[in-house]
């Protein structure tokens, strides 16, 4: 690429990159200019926290927002460490690992709304698990998991769902950073008589770090963006944030306070994205 | 002592593999069959509290769906949003992709972190403006709207999955044909092109598979023009148990299927998109 990059124009890389700049420029970067601009404006068009207020003295944002802290931990630490358990599996390359690699990967595909719908066809009152349980007889009565009332057992069907779709996104991202891994830091440890764990608690987790430290913090991410899954096996019974955007526009045509709630999720996102370009400067330090 | 034989671990050590793979296979496939089970199943059977696996079938549901229940337009809707989406992100993205895999320039790193700074941003945030915009150049409730909404999302990710793939095909490929007297356009389309292309179709489906099973946007943008995520979400939970399952069926098809033809491409795919 030196050998004739003399007789180009130097600003071609530039007119390349100027669509998708403009494009960005125009629908992420005006929009969010808009939000902020929606937010801090009160109804009579002032600059005003006044939306704020409405917000943290409704106790459904509270609520939402301890529910979407609740699915975090409950879902993310589990999934992180299951994920890698599974690239470790996978990466160990027995025979036909690929087989199972592609059947890891299918929900990769699988929008949230069609999880939704393949749990709620597993755990509804005449679903395979109720119809399963009584046809063997462990129960005389369906167990209902959807409902009013219900939503500690529909949080726990949430969870399970997030963790049969969402689990092998964390996989890809671990697996990717154990196959680059060098075989020459194996067969030196071989040499120096290491055991598994020693190998593995001295190579592969060192190694494997930066990736687990992303995946945890991309997960974090897309943990405040749940949605789907939530919203299709609860309704508004268990609020969360994004759906109280959802439900803010969509039914009461609120665009202020949908708009507020969707700063909230943004700042949040800032925060966590902050937290994780600290954590791989200081990476970038110690090397 | 001299051990005789197979050591026992190694023999152990198949059997645990197959023991693990076999609950791997099973988590993943059990969802997919049931609810494959239950799009065809007939509803008697569904309402049948002793029958566990159905044994009536019936496309009567796929039916109902696609006309009493203008499914048909949604997906109709689905397939135009995101075959737009797709075109649309190559077009834009794909020039951005060569760039960053094939030239060194000052600003290079800012323009490659302004890209992955927007991705920071959920569609939640952006939804609502979008929404106010669009009714303002009036593409609010259209499928363009949404298929421009859904580009925002997707571009980052092409711009960045392109440049990987472009980057794996050699550049001395594209500097022999340039000395054979080739413009560098024309080394791109006649050269580089045609070696990219498996890699750059894969990344096509990637996203067209993002728009098709987005769902958030899709509904906040649009009221009569939905796409078949966002239908199902409106009118799902009103309808009864059986067209729920073959609504979650029609979703997950076509996903199932364009995963076959990526697999190969999987991993790297995913593992840039996600970083």
């Amino acid at each position: 690429m030196i050998a004739f990059d003399s007789r180009e124009k130097k600003w071609i890389p530039y007119l390349l990159f100027l669509p998708p700049l403009i494009y960005l420029i125009g629908f992420v970067g005006y929009p969010l200019i808009k939000v902020l601009q929606i937010t801090f404006t009160s109804v009579e068009g002032k600059f005003s926290l006044e939306n704020f207020i409405i917000l943290t003295r409704d106790s459904t944002f509270w609520k939402a927002f301890k529910n979407t802290l609740y699915f975090l931990i409950a879902i993310v630490p589990l999934q992180v460490i299951l994920a890698f358990l599974l690239a470790l599996f996978i990466n160990s390359r027995f025979k036909g690992y690929m087989t199972v690699l592609y059947v890891i990967s299918i929900p990769l595909a699988l929008s949230d709304v069609s999880a939704a719908l393949m749990s709620y066809n597993i755990f509804t009152s005449h679903g395979f698990l109720n119809k399963f349980l009584m046809k063997m007889g462990f129960i005389e009565y369906p167990i209902y998991f959807f409902g009013l009332g219900l939503s500690s057992r529909a949080f726990w069907v949430i969870v399970l769902t997030e963790l049969w779709r969402a689990t092998p996104l964390v996989f890809i991202i671990l697996l990717a950073s154990l196959q680059v891994i060098s075989k020459d830091y194996f067969e030196a440890a071989e040499v120096f008589g290491f055991n598994g764990w020693q190998k593995f608690f001295h190579i592969t987790l060192p190694l494997t770090m930066p990736s687990l430290q992303s995946a945890l913090l991309i997960r974090t991410l897309f943990a405040f963006q749940i949605f789907g899954v939530v919203w299709l096996l609860s309704g508004r019974d268990i609020p969360i944030l994004a759906g109280e955007v959802y439900y803010q526009q969509a039914e009461l045509s609120n665009f202020r306070m949908a708009a507020t709630y969707g700063f909230i999720i943004a700042l949040i996102s800032i925060i966590i994205s902050w937290f994780y370009i600290i954590l791989l400067r200081s990476k970038h330090l110690e090397v | 002592m001299i051990k005789k034989g197979i050591p026992l671990s190694l023999k152990i050590r198949p059997l645990i593999t197959t023991i693990i793979i076999i609950i791997i296979v099973i988590w993943f496939i059990t969802p997919l069959i049931l609810i494959t089970l239950s799009a065809f199943a007939a509803p008697k059977d569904y309402y049948q509290i002793d029958k566990v696996i159905p044994t009536h079938f019936t496309l009567n549901q796929f039916k109902s769906l696609f006309f009493g229940l203008q499914a048909w337009k949604a997906i109709v809707n689905s397939l135009k949003v995101a075959g737009l989406t797709m075109w649309l992100s190559f077009l834009i993205g794909l020039p951005a992709g060569y760039a960053l895999s094939r030239y060194i320039f000052p600003g290079k790193n800012f323009l490659k972190l302004f890209i992955l700074a927007t991705r920071m941003f959920p569609l939640m945030v952006l939804a609502i403006p979008l929404l106010i915009i669009f009714m303002r150049i009036g593409v609010s409730d259209t499928v363009w709207g949404t298929s421009l909404a859904h580009t925002a999302m997707v571009l980052p990710m092409i711009i960045l999955i392109s440049s990987s793939i472009i980057s794996s095909v050699s550049v001395e490929y594209e500097e022999a044909a340039m000395i054979f007297g080739l413009s560098r356009t024309q080394a791109f389309f006649r050269v580089t092109l045609p070696l990219a292309l498996p890699g750059l179709a894969a990344s096509a489906i990637f996203a067209f598979i993002i728009s098709w099973n987005e769902v958030f946007v899709s509904t906040i943008l649009t009221l009569t023009n939905r796409t078949l995520p966002a239908h199902i979400l409106k009118t799902a939970m009103a309808s009864p148990d059986y067209f729920k399952f073959t609504a979650g069926f029609i979703m997950a098809l076509p996903a199932m299927i364009f995963i076959f033809f990526v697999r190969k491409h999987l991993v790297t795919m995913w593992g840039i998109a996600l970083k």
